[in-house]
């Protein structure tokens, strides 16, 4: 059964079988607008939670993307490299970063889960 | 003062708006201590005849190039610059407007920097270019930043045959940003081979075609030789107009070119501005610091031109930047651009053909006079005479002949020893025979 | 509004359009004439050219036709009021372009021998004493190519002199209303920036900075008066905290129009300060350059700054190029041969033909005309902090709250207006910022036919009618573009299609 759990920097992480699926959430892809390029972890990187995932670039922005938890990459989505759109049209599907095979999936009860970040969408308002 | 138009009634009805007394009241913030209220000890407002008179003055005590024999290059090179030219990019809608950020009401500066891009990737032969930076030598040091940054290595290899100024700009960077950066000595006997020093630590070799010493040089083995290693080759060009007649660096393989475009559409002033270039393959594009422009359509669907891939400066990523560059070089590239599109492929062709006729003709002159002697088997429009003594007593007699003889390579290499009798002559198609047959004269009587 | 119809031409009226250089034009066309060059032998090492480069070729008619209608589509400061923050777009002056362009200046070669260039060498002599007088800043390093090379250059002076001390430090502070060229400087001289907030004054922060100052700071880089117009009161206070624990004052010269020839940094504690010549003294922007950015200095700093500096020498003048033949200890060369001669020139120009009066009263000016907006549009537009600001004022969006109208709506409605807009989203500090500096060239009736087209504009957002900005502007020569478009898919070049290889 997968898990999902959200950071303050709007990163969402969906875990199943000690692999981390990371994206960003349909509020950042707003706030970005338009995408228009993404940088991507080489395969095989060792990414420790908090730190540099990814870059994602709109016109006006560039925001880094932060591991939410530490892991490998295994996969990263490469469908990114022609179709940055993706990241604002499916934000938590098919707009997903890097696959990470987690190294201490402890790290998740840190984070946020879906009611939780429902609430800090609130506050923002 | 002809420059500031409010009256003093405007100032009294604007302070009333204001709701203050005096202006002293709106720089209240300023500590009390540091508020002058008298003008600093410097001379008052003068009219423009009087300005004229002083800059008039200021330039009788320098010898102007146009108006004598002049042999001057290493680097900055003077060419004819069409009249239309000078007229077109003092249009005040050139002159006087700002970076085009809101690009609906700044198409003409867009359209001349995407076309200035396309001639630049074009006489480089490279796939991009940018829209200019500052000049050739902080292009050279761009680069350099540039490639580390691509390859994530921290390792320099510098030809001794780089212009010096274009080494030490980029030693400079390379001390701030703690990069390794090694130069070979400069060699006049035998070429110099970087490649056998190129290995995995390597992020580029730079060199300069032509060289230092005006020598030409075909680096395809040496971009093989860094590519096998993952390296990249950076090749600097301080003369332009050598690409008219040149294999150019794409052709040998660069993956990065660094240039200085002053050749092109502006004059010399003493060495500044001018506009430096830059131009890679498509796939370092993003590493490549400076303003880009790039083409798009408006709501209507027409063409329309735009700065783009922003997101690497400054104003965006702050300090993960590419670079902290915040401007290019805009008027010196309009005058870059206009000229080149003056000459057009058969002009700029022709052009060149001039120039290193003319350099041929000097050096065959030169060959007569005893004690001086050519030492380039290669060159475009620039070569190196070895002379019986130091180079710059004899330049220093040829100006108080009236003849701007070339610059003594001393000037550039200090600490050179071999450099102190060696003499960097430059023959564009601004030199003509009499100019080349007084330069010989002076020279027999000097020597 | 609708477009109007489509010409036959497709041009319309005074609004031409204009292909590119590479959709017209033939190879045989020339657009100067050149003699035949003689055949000469082969001392090219058999690397002559082989192909065509692809270069376009037009005749000198058909050269200027299209460079004018290009510049046909540029706003201009020779155009009207150009209200952007923090860039100070005065007049660009005429006897600029006719002193800089005499022969004997315009057309010198930079290593001409020193006997040769005497003028030259006196002219940037007294552009530093002007500079340095104006300052009160001993020393100046005239090499930079703008400001952003100037605030390298300062930095890189810093970090050598502390590393002269034996102790380079680890940061820099900078606040977060700082230009990004400010980070991205600290960040090229190998520095870790903190972000200092802003106070609800709108200045620094001073008792965050004073908790962030320790002895690994190796800078704090303050513009002042700041990027939200406004003079930091405790500048003063800030100097003295940051060389309580030695660390030095880097002051961002960009908005030194406000205070230029009443106020002199080195008297607010300032140790290194760039000028910007293409703002403050009026040198033209060039549609993006070229810039000039001379760096002033204290006598801790002069030590270290960079090759290469004019020296007086008797009656005469040298050059000192090389650190070797420098007394100080310069930490190298940031530019190839002299800095900007050419900017020198008009700047210098423009120094004289003002005078220490006309600067004193132009700095009065600009300040005055900044607040008359300020004042003039607080009831319409919403200003985040009270007055007086100095040389530009600051507004957020908090007035188009519940319009529909965004800042950069409402700035695309400005163009339809006639004006360029003023900065939009900048500083960062506030929301949807729009920061307009008039400087002192405006005339009167300028000033009040901008604020009446602002305040109509707001009043116009706040009657409901979004419609109106939303997909502004219509008149101008192109409408919005298509800025995603170009940064996913860039193209960044003119290429030959098919059809003109298959042509060829």
């Amino acid at each position: 059964m997968a898990v999902v759990r959200f950071t303050p920097e709007h990163e969402w992480i969906r875990v199943e079988d000690g692999v981390g699926t990371v994206g960003i959430t349909d509020y950042a892809q707003q706030q970005l607008g338009d995408v228009v390029f993404v940088e991507l972890p080489a395969l095989a990187t060792v990414v420790a939670k908090g730190a540099q995932a990814a870059v994602v670039e709109s016109v006006k922005a560039a925001s880094e993307v932060y591991a939410p938890a530490s892991g490998e990459v295994i996969a990263v989505n490469d469908a990114l490299v022609d179709e940055p759109g993706r990241v604002n049209a499916e934000p938590t599907e098919g707009g997903w970063f890097v696959r990470l095979r987690l190294s201490d999936e402890g790290e998740l009860a840190g984070l946020m889960d879906e009611a939780a970040y429902a609430a800090l969408l609130e506050s923002l308002a | 003062m002809r420059y500031l138009p409010l009256t003093e009634a405007d100032r009294e009805a604007m302070l009333a708006v204001i709701g203050a007394d005096s202006v002293d009241e709106l720089f209240r913030d300023v500590p009390d201590s540091a508020r002058r209220t008298t003008p600093v000890d410097l001379p008052m407002h003068q009219d423009e005849a009087s300005v004229e008179r002083t800059f008039r003055a200021l330039a009788a005590r320098n010898l102007s190039p146009a108006s004598c024999p002049s042999f001057l290059g290493a680097g900055i090179y003077r060419h004819h610059v069409p009249a239309a030219v000078d007229h077109l990019i003092q249009r005040g809608e050139f002159m006087t407007a700002y970076t085009p950020y809101q690009p609906e009401i700044a198409q003409g500066t867009l359209q001349y920097l995407f076309e200035f891009q396309t001639q630049v990737a074009l006489i480089t032969g490279m796939e991009v270019a940018n829209a200019s930076l500052y000049d050739g030598a902080t292009a050279c040091a761009e680069a350099v930043a540039m490639a580390c940054r691509a390859t994530r290595r921290r390792r320099i290899l510098v030809s001794g045959g780089l212009h010096p100024h274009y080494r030490a700009v980029a030693e400079t960077y390379c001390r701030f940003l703690s990069l390794d950066l090694t130069t070979l000595p400069p060699c006049w006997s035998g070429d110099e081979e970087p490649s056998p020093r190129v290995d995995a630590d390597t992020a580029c070799v730079v060199v300069q075609n032509p060289d230092l010493f005006g020598r030409v040089h075909d680096y395809s083995g040496l971009a093989r030789a860094c590519h096998a290693q993952g390296a990249l080759l950076v090749v600097a060009v301080a003369e332009v107009v050598s690409l008219g007649m040149l294999a150019p660096p794409g052709a040998m393989g660069a993956d990065i070119v660094a240039g200085e475009g002053q050749s092109l559409g502006n004059a010399a002033s003493f060495g500044g501005p001018t506009v430096g270039l830059m131009a890679t393959r498509d796939r370092f594009v993003r590493q490549m610091p400076g303003r880009l422009v790039g083409e798009t359509v408006d709501l209507d669907g027409r063409r329309g031109f735009v700065l783009t891939l922003s997101t690497r400066e400054q104003h965006i990523r702050r300090e993960k930047a590419t670079s902290n560059i915040c401007t290019n070089s805009g008027l010196c590239a309009l005058a870059f651009t206009i000229h080149l599109a003056l000459l057009g492929e058969a002009g700029f062709t022709r052009l060149a053909e001039v120039n290193h006729a003319r350099a041929c003709q000097l050096a065959e002159a030169l060959a007569t006079v005893p004690d001086v002697n050519v030492l380039n088997r290669t060159f475009f429009n620039e070569i190196t005479v070895r002379l019986p003594r130091d180079a710059g007593s004899v330049v220093d007699a040829l100006a108080a002949r009236g003849i701007l003889g070339g610059v003594p390579l001393s000037r550039l290499l200090p600490a050179w020893r071999e450099a102190q009798p060696l003499l960097l002559l430059a023959a564009t198609e601004t030199v003509n025979d009499q100019d080349i047959d007084a330069l010989v004269a002076a020279l027999r009587e000097v020597l | 509004m609708a477009v109007a119809a489509e010409t036959i031409s497709g041009h319309r009226g005074l609004i031409l359009e204009e292909p590119l250089l590479f959709e017209q034009g033939s190879p045989e066309k020339c657009g100067v004439d050149l003699p035949p060059a003689p055949p000469t032998g082969d001392h090219l090492a058999g690397l002559r050219r082989r192909g065509a480069i692809g270069l376009p070729g037009l005749s000198e008619p058909e050269v200027v036709r299209h460079y004018l209608r290009l510049s046909q589509k540029n706003y201009s400061i020779d155009s009207g009021l150009f209200p952007l923050g923090s860039c100070t777009m005065k007049h660009n002056p005429r006897l600029n372009e006719v002193v800089a362009r005499l022969p004997g200046l315009g057309d010198l070669h930079p290593l001409q021998p020193v006997a040769t260039v005497q003028g030259a060498l006196s002219l940037m002599h007294t552009l530093a004493h002007w500079l340095q007088t104006l300052t009160g800043l001993p020393a100046v390093a005239l090499s930079p190519a703008a400001g952003a090379h100037g605030e390298l250059v300062g930095m890189m002076a810093i970090r050598a002199a502390l590393e002269d001390r034996g102790d380079p430090r680890r940061r820099v502070l900078v606040p977060e209303s700082a230009h990004g060229t400010n980070p991205a400087s600290a960040a090229a001289c190998g520095y870790a920036v903190d972000a200092i907030p802003a106070d609800a004054r709108g200045r620094v922060d001073v008792e965050r900075l004073r908790a962030a100052l320790a002895p690994d700071v190796a800078a704090v880089m303050v513009t002042n008066p700041n990027t939200c117009g406004l003079f930091e009161t405790d500048v003063q206070e800030i100097a003295e905290a940051a060389h309580a624990v030695g660390a030095f004052f880097y002051c961002d010269g960009a908005n030194f129009n406000a205070i230029v020839g009443r106020v002199r940094p080195g008297d607010l504690g300032v140790d290194c300060m760039h000028i910007n010549l293409h703002k403050t003294f009026s040198t033209p922007h060039g549609g993006g350059g070229p810039g000039s950015g001379p760096v002033v200095m204290s006598a801790a700093l002069a030590p270290f700054a960079p090759v290469p500096f004019v020296v007086k020498d008797g009656d005469g003048f040298r050059l000192v190029e090389h650190t070797m033949h420098a007394a100080g200890k310069p930490f190298g060369r940031a530019k190839g041969f002299h800095g900007q001669f050419g900017m020198f020139v008009r700047a210098l120009a423009y120094m004289m033909s003002m005078g220490a009066d006309g600067l004193y009263q132009a700095s009065a000016d600009a300040v005055l005309a900044a607040n008359y907006i300020l004042a003039s549009l607080e009831g319409s537009l919403s200003a985040p902090f009270p007055g007086p600001c100095m040389h530009e004022a600051l507004f957020d969006d908090r007035f188009l709250r519940d319009t529909g109208v965004t800042t950069l709506d409402f700035a695309k409605a400005l163009i339809d207006e006639g004006f360029h807009p003023m900065t939009v989203y900048f500083p960062l500090v506030v929301h949807g910022a729009m920061l307009v500096e008039p400087t002192e060239t405006e005339s009167k009736a300028s000033l009040d036919q901008f604020i009446a087209t602002m305040k109509g504009l707001a009043a116009r957002a706040s009657a409901g009618d979004a419609a109106h900005f939303r997909d502004a502007p219509h008149r101008a020569p192109r409408r919005r573009l298509d800025e995603t478009r170009a940064a996913r898919k860039p193209v960044l070049r003119w290429r030959p299609t098919d059809v003109d290889r298959a042509a060829e």
